[in-house]
């Protein structure tokens, strides 16, 4: 117990910390960087949770397709006559954003303290989630895979450059 | 073991973040990891209940979110693009078409 316990707060801990790094890093690539460090991390915490397929899932979909895809516009991008821009004043948002961490945390904590560990060990596994996917919530599926076809075909749409809309 | 509240503490961290990197950054793509983040807030939440609610459910939400996730980026990269081509630059105050 004291292991995972251990592992928790390594996850949660460089989770958050890369997470303010990417928002907060001046270089774009470097905000990548620790964006995929913290869904590493994140993943670290699902795989805690016994929740193996979508830690699979969250490496290969987020860290390897996602992240890859924005990397390449990146350097599609020119990016070395783009300065970062970051707010002015922004002291006032991130205050307010402290305020409103802490006031959600005392919200919550007495609330969900009186959750107790499961009896048993969850049943998370891909089986379990496979049968869930193709019975239950076979409807959902397919209509996210309409909303993917979709969304590619929007994305071809929109970066398609015809002699049409070339000088536009 | 660790309490379930702890994993929404992460979580409600996580997504204040997100929500701190869309007010502040003026990068079209930062906002955009902004977003990731947030989504990723909302998927511990799910999954963190799934596990102990020994319910299968919020898992398979967790995954359609990931997928949701995924057209996002898609569709808002096509965007970005298409914008540098228009206006050279991912400034979102330099971004105002729309605007008047």
């Amino acid at each position: 117990m004291p292991s995972s316990s251990l592992f928790f707060f390594y996850f949660a801990s460089v989770a958050i910390f890369s997470s303010v790094l990417t928002i907060g890093l001046r270089n774009p690539v470097h905000c990548t960087l620790a964006l995929l460090s913290a869904f590493l991390h994140i993943a670290g915490l699902f795989v805690l949770l016994h929740a193996e397929f979508v830690a699979a899932v969250q490496v290969i979909v987020y860290a390897g397709a996602v992240l890859v895809l924005y990397l390449f516009v990146l350097m599609l991008l020119n990016l070395k006559q783009i300065e970062t821009f970051v707010l002015k004043r922004s002291w006032i948002t991130i205050l307010f954003a402290c305020v409103l961490t802490v006031e959600i945390l005392l919200m919550i904590f007495p609330l969900s303290a009186r959750v107790g560990p499961p009896v048993a060990p969850s049943a998370g596994n891909t089986e379990t989630i496979g049968m869930a996917l193709f019975t239950e919530y076979i409807f959902s599926f397919e209509v996210v895979g309409i909303l993917l076809l979709g969304a590619a075909v929007g994305a071809l749409v929109l970066a398609k450059q015809t002699p049409s809309n070339q000088n536009r | 073991m660790i309490p379930l509240s702890y994993y929404v503490a992460v979580s409600v961290v996580l997504f204040v973040i997100g929500l701190t990197g869309v007010l502040i950054r003026k990068n079209f793509l930062i906002i955009l990891y902004a977003i990731e983040l947030m989504l990723n807030a909302a998927n511990i939440n799910f999954v963190a209940f799934a596990h102990y609610a020994q319910d299968v459910t919020g898992q398979v939400v967790s995954l359609f979110i990931i997928t949701i996730a995924a057209a996002e980026a898609a569709i808002g990269l096509a965007i970005i693009i298409v914008l540098f081509r228009k206006k050279a630059t991912t400034n979102v105050d330099e971004i105002n078409l729309l605007k008047w």
